[in-house]
């Protein structure tokens, strides 16, 4: 078993690297625009099907835009909102973490009580209703999902706090006249760490299919910027007739978030055990 | 007379590691045969293979395991299930852990000797509560309807011992009935096993790591080391004469009051068991043994001392049959 | 036990309030709302008189404070686009989304239980790999783009099930699977590791010491433990799975609540929005308690606390 998870690990892991060295230069190697639309060339199917044209790999969408040069920035676009989000949601899930954990009693109560409220609130419909009543933007899915997706940084960070904060080396430190603050900076933190990276990427896997789903709903990110979701979206009207034009970035949306949970999944079982008990 | 047990050269492997090999010995109706050993010497390993209730991954292998004359290598899983609970029951060392936390211990008790035997619900009951009663648990009519959570770790052993004892076995096989439980409930467990071990004319094998209760309870001792029994006896002769330098080892661990003087150090055998893997060949003590040289890692010759007394050792026979 | 139950009731009535609160301010958010019900073209003076009709012009404390009174009773006001009473339109959407979450949830405890335990007994096998890579899968699967690609294969190419809508239970087929795979993973991945935790228990050794067949075993003995955690958790899924249902109403038009919601929120149906949320974070509350409960009577060391 151990060496399968490797595997996957290290399938999960050129995944996710390949996506995003593909969204780092990728748009810029097509020779296409994103944003160039070309009328006379709506809805060209990909290279490999009837009528392709190897001018376009991926086709074309239904304003004759380049699939793949969309398909590729829209990779820039699900990778920042998840990186962006799990800053976010992992500073204000940690932080409260980290303190209820830490001081227990009161402040504890106050932090459970807050994460027990956030999971009643349902995540997707608060979401698209911020977005909808404001109006979409980038800034705003990114705000919007870091203040909602901070639950489960909240529970690790809190769970483990209480773990560690007994053991005899936080008592050193405390014996050695830290602060509070010094002992939750450099006790507690780099030895929760690991258990934080196993959900940053869980996190980043789940934002990016949310942003999806918002802006596959018309509430996310606000066209013309190709999100994976958005293209699906656009896409679906044509769908009877050319499946290809949601089977593309929806494939392109899974293996991300497959790779994404291969990696978050491995690295939990990594240190996930070793580190807790 | 057919002893109830007789195991002959029982071999358990965990992939390339030895956990037990050529262990031998035999438990008569009516005695208590105990065997005892440092932790990881494959003693409970032992009690298990003779149950066939290993873990997956591991393999027995004997010459022959046999129960009231009867191989039970031969034995089909079926048939194997047909003999676990009924003619051979066993106890665990953890009482706390070993009933199920979601059942009644009523529930737990007329199960089993309703998988053996064809009863009906209210006699199972029945033997239920006498054997309760037998076993020194009150109010048995109200332990019926409760769980096991409710009960302390003392009272759960006794439930065991009880749940045991429903099918009439012939053998019941102890792991460390004991260890987990306060001395004086320790004391009263183990007279209760007495008892029942003349009452009843059951063998007992009772696997443990203190010669106290051996020296109280046994009437046969083998001891075991790295996977191996290494001297066997009637327990009043093997204390007598201790032949193996491990014996030897363990008795002087024991503090016996007044014998030792105040400030005087215990004894103690430095080291720790070693994992014995394939191939292994010599004596498995030479490591600890004080008295080990060059003819210890040649193969281990077994000699008998007397009638029943045996020793695996090269050193012994000058010194313990001399005496 | 009354205890237990009274003091969770007490926590689950603060979270209701907090709630509301958040759902209040959530609306204010787009700042004011007279001028987006108004509309865009809209004059000054019409700003004014809605202002005073919906009461926006009072202190916001007061308008909180006087939702919440009437919120408590049933009364969530009128929605400005469906020109009904808001307790009329989600009473009249919730059937359908109740029976869609009933039966994605009985299909997905129809798979996950089965398989995690099948993975369990064979752990470490190709069975297990292969539940464990399904489990993967779904985590991973959008369950919006799911949705597209039953209806193309089921709807269009095989014809056996109608595209969108709400008219018969054929309606609910899709979507129903689409929302039981949302919870197959995270079911799968319980039952699996309850079940092995169940498995190299001491009391299955005990059992197993008894002579007990295989079967009583596993489905007595190791299942009943197993099954407590999953059995609560399953309470928590279905509250999950009615606030993941507007993602898949939407998807194949299904007339439920989340539906509605993702219609009042494109029209900036305030009152709707507020219900919605409010009622759907209530339903999770309650089942989160009804979770509670269910694990305390489930299990028999909790029974008697």
């Amino acid at each position: 078993m151990p060496r399968l998870t490797q595997i996957s690990f290290v399938i999960g892991l050129t995944i996710v690297g390949l996506v995003f060295v593909a969204a780092v230069i990728g748009p810029w190697l097509t020779g296409h625009d994103a944003f160039a639309q070309n009328l006379n060339a709506r809805l060209i199917p990909p290279v490999w099907m009837e009528g392709g044209s190897s001018l376009h790999w991926l086709g074309t969408d239904q304003l004759g835009r380049d699939y793949l040069t969309r398909l590729l920035y829209g990779a820039r676009i699900s990778l920042f909102i998840g990186v962006l989000t799990v800053i976010t949601s992992g500073l204000i899930g940690t932080s409260l973490g980290v303190l209820g954990g830490f001081y227990g009693g009161r402040i504890d109560d106050a932090v459970l009580f807050l994460i027990t409220c956030r999971l009643s609130i349902p995540v997707v419909l608060v979401a698209l209703a911020v977005v909808g009543l404001i109006g979409s933007s980038l800034t705003l899915v990114v705000s919007t999902l870091g203040l909602l997706l901070w639950d489960r940084f909240a529970v690790v960070a809190r769970a483990t706090t209480m773990q560690i904060r007994s053991l005899d080396y936080v008592n050193a430190a405390w014996c050695s006249g830290c602060s509070p603050l010094d002992i939750m900076r450099h006790e507690i933190l780099p030895n929760i760490s690991s258990h934080l990276l196993v959900v940053c990427t869980l996190e980043i896997a789940l934002a990016i299919l949310l942003e999806a789903s918002l802006s596959f709903l018309g509430l996310g990110v606000p066209p013309p910027l190709p999100s994976w979701g958005l293209m699906i979206a656009e896409g679906k009207d044509y769908m009877f007739f050319s499946a290809w034009v949601i089977m593309i970035p929806g494939l392109a949306l899974f293996t991300l978030v497959l790779g994404m949970n291969m990696v978050g999944d491995g690295l939990r079982r990594a240190f996930g055990t070793q580190v807790i008990k | 007379m057919t002893p109830i047990l007789d195991v002959r050269n029982l071999a358990v492997r965990f992939g390339p590691t030895l956990a037990v090999r050529n262990a031998s010995f035999t438990v008569q109706k009516g005695e208590t045969h105990c065997i005892v050993g440092e932790s990881g010497c494959g003693k409970s390993v032992t009690a298990l293979a003779i149950m066939n209730l290993l873990a997956r991954n591991a393999r027995r292998d004997a010459q022959a395991i046999r129960f009231n004359g009867q191989d039970m290598l031969a034995y089909s899983d079926r048939q194997m299930e047909d003999v676990r609970g009924n003619r051979m029951a066993m106890i665990f060392q953890e009482p706390m852990t070993s009933l199920n936390p979601s059942f009644t211990i009523g529930s737990q008790m007329i199960e089993v000797l309703r998988r053996h035997h064809a009863t009906t619900r209210h006699e199972a009951e029945q033997r239920a509560i006498a054997l309760m009663q037998r076993v020194g648990i009150t109010a048995p009519h109200m332990r019926l309807g409760q769980y096991p959570h409710q009960l302390s770790g003392g009272l759960r052993q006794r439930v065991m011992i009880a749940m045991a004892l429903m099918c009439d076995p012939e053998l019941l096989i102890a792991d460390e009935p004991t260890t987990a439980l306060d001395v004086t409930v320790q004391a009263q467990i183990l007279r209760l096993l007495a008892e029942l071990k003349q009452e009843l004319g059951l063998g007992i094998l009772l696997i443990t790591h203190d010669l106290g209760i051996v020296a109280r309870v046994a009437d046969h001792v083998s001891v075991m080391y790295a996977g191996e029994v290494i001297e066997s006896g009637r327990t009043a002769q093997l204390f007598a004469n201790p032949a193996h330098p491990y014996t030897r080892g363990l008795i002087d661990c024991v503090p016996v009051p007044g014998k030792i003087r105040p400030g005087e150090a215990l004894g103690s055998i430095p080291g720790t068991v070693p994992v014995m893997k394939d191939g292994f060949s010599g004596c498995a003590f030479r490591f600890r043994c004080p008295q080990a040289s060059e003819v210890c890692t040649q193969a281990v010759p077994r000699h008998a001392l007397g009638s029943d007394h045996i020793v695996h050792c090269h050193l012994a026979p000058s010194q313990g049959a001399g005496q | 036990m009354t205890q237990f139950i009274f003091r969770r009731a007490l926590l689950a009535l603060s979270v209701v309030l907090t709630v509301m609160a958040m759902a209040f301010v959530l609306t204010r958010l787009s700042g004011d709302l007279a001028i987006s019900i108004a509309g865009p073209g809209s004059t000054q003076a019409d700003v004014e008189v809605i202002r005073k009709a919906y009461g926006l012009d009072r202190p916001v404390l007061v308008q909180f404070f006087d939702w919440t009174r009437l919120a408590l009773t049933g009364d969530f006001g009128n929605s400005f686009f469906f020109k009904d009473k808001v307790s009329t339109l989600i009473a009249q959407r919730m059937p359908v989304t109740f029976t869609l979450g009933f039966a994605g949830l009985a299909l997905a405890l129809m798979i996950s239980l089965p398989l995690g335990i099948i993975a369990a007994l064979y752990e470490n096998t190709w069975i297990d790999r292969t539940a464990l890579l399904l489990v993967m899968v779904g985590q991973a699967m959008p369950s919006f783009w799911l949705g597209l690609i039953l209806m193309i294969v089921f709807g269009l190419q095989l014809g056996w099930l109608p595209i969108s809508g709400t008219g018969s239970w054929q309606h609910f087929v899709m979507p129903a699977i689409v929302l039981a795979f949302t919870a197959v993973p995270a079911l799968t991945r319980l039952m699996r590791s309850g079940m092995i935790d169940a498995l190299g228990s001491d009391y299955i050794r005990t059992a197993r010491a008894k002579g007990l067949s295989r079967s009583s075993i596993i489905f007595k003995h190791a299942l009943r433990n197993a099954a407590i955690p999953v059995v609560s958790i399953a309470a928590v899924q279905l509250g999950f799975m009615l606030g993941g249902s507007i993602v898949i109403e939407t998807v194949f038009a299904l007339h439920g609540v989340g539906y509605l919601a993702w219609e009042s929120i494109s029209k900036n149906d305030f009152p709707v929005v507020q219900a919605v949320v409010l009622v759907l974070a209530s339903i999770y509350i309650g089942l989160t308690l009804v979770s509670d409960i269910l694990n305390a009577l489930l299990d028999p060391r909790l029974r008697g606390a």
